[in-house]
């Protein structure tokens, strides 16, 4: 093993999931077979995938840490390096550096009700907790998921969402905005903090994990504040822009925490400490 | 610490001896008007007449652009070279200032922080940092207001001081310093008794840093970042010649026909494209905020988390401001808050 923190480890591309326009999952495995036998990650981890000529980018681990044998990462086509990772193909080699950052509590929410929100891309940081904790399905009481995306055709593992929707021991609400909307849609039509609100689940004993766009963020706080989630029970992962992934290149911080070493994952309460540099 | 007193015309000896046996000597020339540190065949190409170079060495051990591996791909699948440390000469830094040799104790801050960096590491292993005390000083020094001294011993391995116009008093530091010395051990000769302490410049203290320090941690939300960088243009010029900042971008050097490196190459907090997020947003959107990041950075966040302060009051980023910015003014006004 090299101790350069900056050379990745090779990965094969073993299966690409078209999931919506522009958006791909690539299941990866280690070439090296001791690094294959021997990685492991926990939820809520990331690490930097590249293309060799275009460079690197940064993506959580979307895959569950107790599917064992490889990692998936799912990624929206988007600038120069996701760009020239989509045009990758099953079979060709990438590259991965990680697992890096800080983990979501599972441990500590043992014997709790998990509620799961997330806005469009940010559904891979929260598939990653879902499939840990359906994993280790009697280590928590009710799962309840609610995903919106700006449209029918945007929601990213189509064939996950119809698999939770019929599990009897998880609740799914997908919504869409308004005019994404298909004839032949179930599921609900409005943004996230109103379908939260209509969901309306019980804070009592309940982890919120919330991950979306800023604005999905900003607007179903208050609506956790109401329901009485208190802060140290609502968690989300930070992205904000990072090249070492390690806490040297400088750019990630928030105010002086980084997001690559004290994150990703944060409480609400260790967000409200914070400057608002995220 | 051991002392010792080396005529000038025996300390040219000296460098010539150290210049030799594949070590690589760098050392403040002057090319078309500045003063830079260079790799020099002939130790008489050195000069020492400025008050302070416009590049700091920070590069002998974290490079302008440097290779952190090479990949060459073919057929979908790809073979990596690692990083070499082999490929890396000893390195003998002369001249560099008090304020310079302390620098590379917040660079191994930040460096070493948790993971450690092995480009950065290898190369610090390989430099011996021979520094010469501050006999002049400028308006925009201010070592002495950051705990620096110009006759600091801190971070180099030997301090020359000039005492006199005909020698320097020899200050060995580390056993890398001895190592050196004895490359010509022949050449120096007991320490006089003569005190350096006489023959330093005078740098004013500027602001009191303690004061600084206590009051900018609670200034995040304070409207003094936006009227001390009403007039930055966001060149990122202090953050290129400090010898303290140490922020870098990671790159491809594409080489064609599947071939290439990838780099990591300086940076500077300064830059709107630093934060920026491939959506569009951008944390630190705006100068000032940019801004209010140098500062917290260097005065606040490293002091907490590394210990050590992003700052060694060498001057350089005032001097290099093409719009007059200057650190100490902007600290002692923070002081004064």
């Amino acid at each position: 093993m090299s101790d350069n923190i900056y050379l990745p480890y090779l990965v094969a591309i073993e299966k690409i999931t078209q999931e919506a326009p522009g958006v791909k999952t690539f299941r990866l495995k280690f070439k090296d077979e001791e690094v294959a036998r021997s990685f492991e990650f926990k939820a809520g981890q990331f690490g930097e995938y590249s293309t060799f000529g275009e460079g690197e980018s940064t993506f959580c681990i979307a895959s569950s840490p107790t599917r064992k044998g490889y990692i998936e990462c799912t990624f929206r086509e988007a600038g120069k390096v996701t760009s020239a990772l989509a045009k990758l193909e099953e079979g060709q080699t990438m590259g991965f550096r990680g697992p890096y950052g800080n983990t979501f509590p599972l441990d500590e929410w043992k014997g709790k009700s998990l509620l799961f929100i997330a806005g469009g891309i940010a559904l891979p940081p929260m598939r990653c907790v879902i499939w840990n904790a359906l994993d280790t399905r009697s280590n928590f009481k009710d799962i309840n998921i609610l995903y919106g995306a700006k449209s029918v055709a945007d929601l990213v593992y189509k064939h996950e969402l119809k698999e939770w929707e019929e599990r009897p021991d998880v609740n799914l609400l997908t919504t869409v905005d308004p005019g994404g909307e298909t004839p032949e849609w179930k599921g609900q039509v409005g943004f996230v903090p109103a379908a939260l609100e209509r969901m309306n689940p019980s804070a009592e004993n309940t982890i919120a994990i919330v991950c979306g766009p800023p604005v999905m963020i900003k607007f179903t706080f208050p609506v956790l504040d109401k329901l009485g989630f208190k802060p140290e029970n609502i968690y989300t992962t930070l992205e904000n822009r990072m090249k070492c992934g390690v806490g040297k290149c400088g750019r990630c911080n928030v105010g002086s925490k980084y997001v690559c070493k004290d994150g990703p994952v944060f409480s609400r309460a260790q967000l409200d400490a914070l400057p608002p540099e995220y | 610490m051991e002392q010792k007193y080396i005529p000038k015309a025996s300390l040219k000896a000296w460098l010539t001896k150290v210049n030799d046996g594949g070590r690589r000597l760098y050392a403040p020339v002057t090319e078309n008007g500045k003063t830079n540190f260079k790799r020099v065949k002939s130790v008489d190409e050195i000069s020492m007449a400025h008050i302070q170079t416009a590049q700091s060495v920070k590069g002998v051990a974290f490079p302008r652009a440097e290779k952190l591996f090479s990949y060459v791909r073919q057929q979908g699948d790809v073979a990596l070279q690692d990083y070499n440390p082999s490929d890396i000469p000893d390195t003998v830094v002369f001249g560099l200032h008090p304020c310079d040799a302390a620098a590379f104790k917040p660079l191994s801050g930040i460096f070493g922080w948790g993971a450690q960096d092995k480009p950065f590491s290898e190369r610090m292993q390989r430099v011996t940092l021979v520094g010469v005390s501050c006999g002049r000083s400028d308006v925009f020094c201010f070592c002495t207001s950051v705990n620096g001294h110009p006759g600091s011993a801190e971070g180099s391995d030997i301090l020359l001081t000039a005492v006199g116009d005909d020698g320097y008093l020899v200050e060995i530091i580390t056993d890398k310093g001895q190592a050196l010395v004895e490359k010509g051990a022949e050449l120096f000769e007991a320490a006089t008794g003569v005190s350096k302490e006489e023959h330093l410049a005078e740098v004013p203290v500027r602001f009191s840093v303690e004061e600084v320090q206590r009051k900018i941690a609670g200034m995040f939300d304070s409207d003094i970042w936006k009227k001390q960088s009403a007039r930055c243009v966001g060149c990122g010029a202090c953050a290129f010649v400090c010898p303290a900042c140490a922020c870098f971008d990671i790159q491809e050097n594409a080489k064609g026909s599947g071939a290439g490196d990838r780099i990591r190459c300086w940076d500077s907090c300064g830059f709107s494209l630093f934060t920026l997020h491939t959506s569009g947003h951008n944390p630190r959107s705006v100068q000032s905020q940019r801004w209010r990041q140098r500062l917290l950075h260097k005065f606040c966040y490293m002091p907490q988390r590394l210990s050590t302060r992003g700052c060694t009051g060498c001057g350089r980023c005032s001097r290099a401001c093409p719009v007059d910015m200057n650190l100490a003014e902007h600290l002692n006004e923070i002081e004064r808050l």
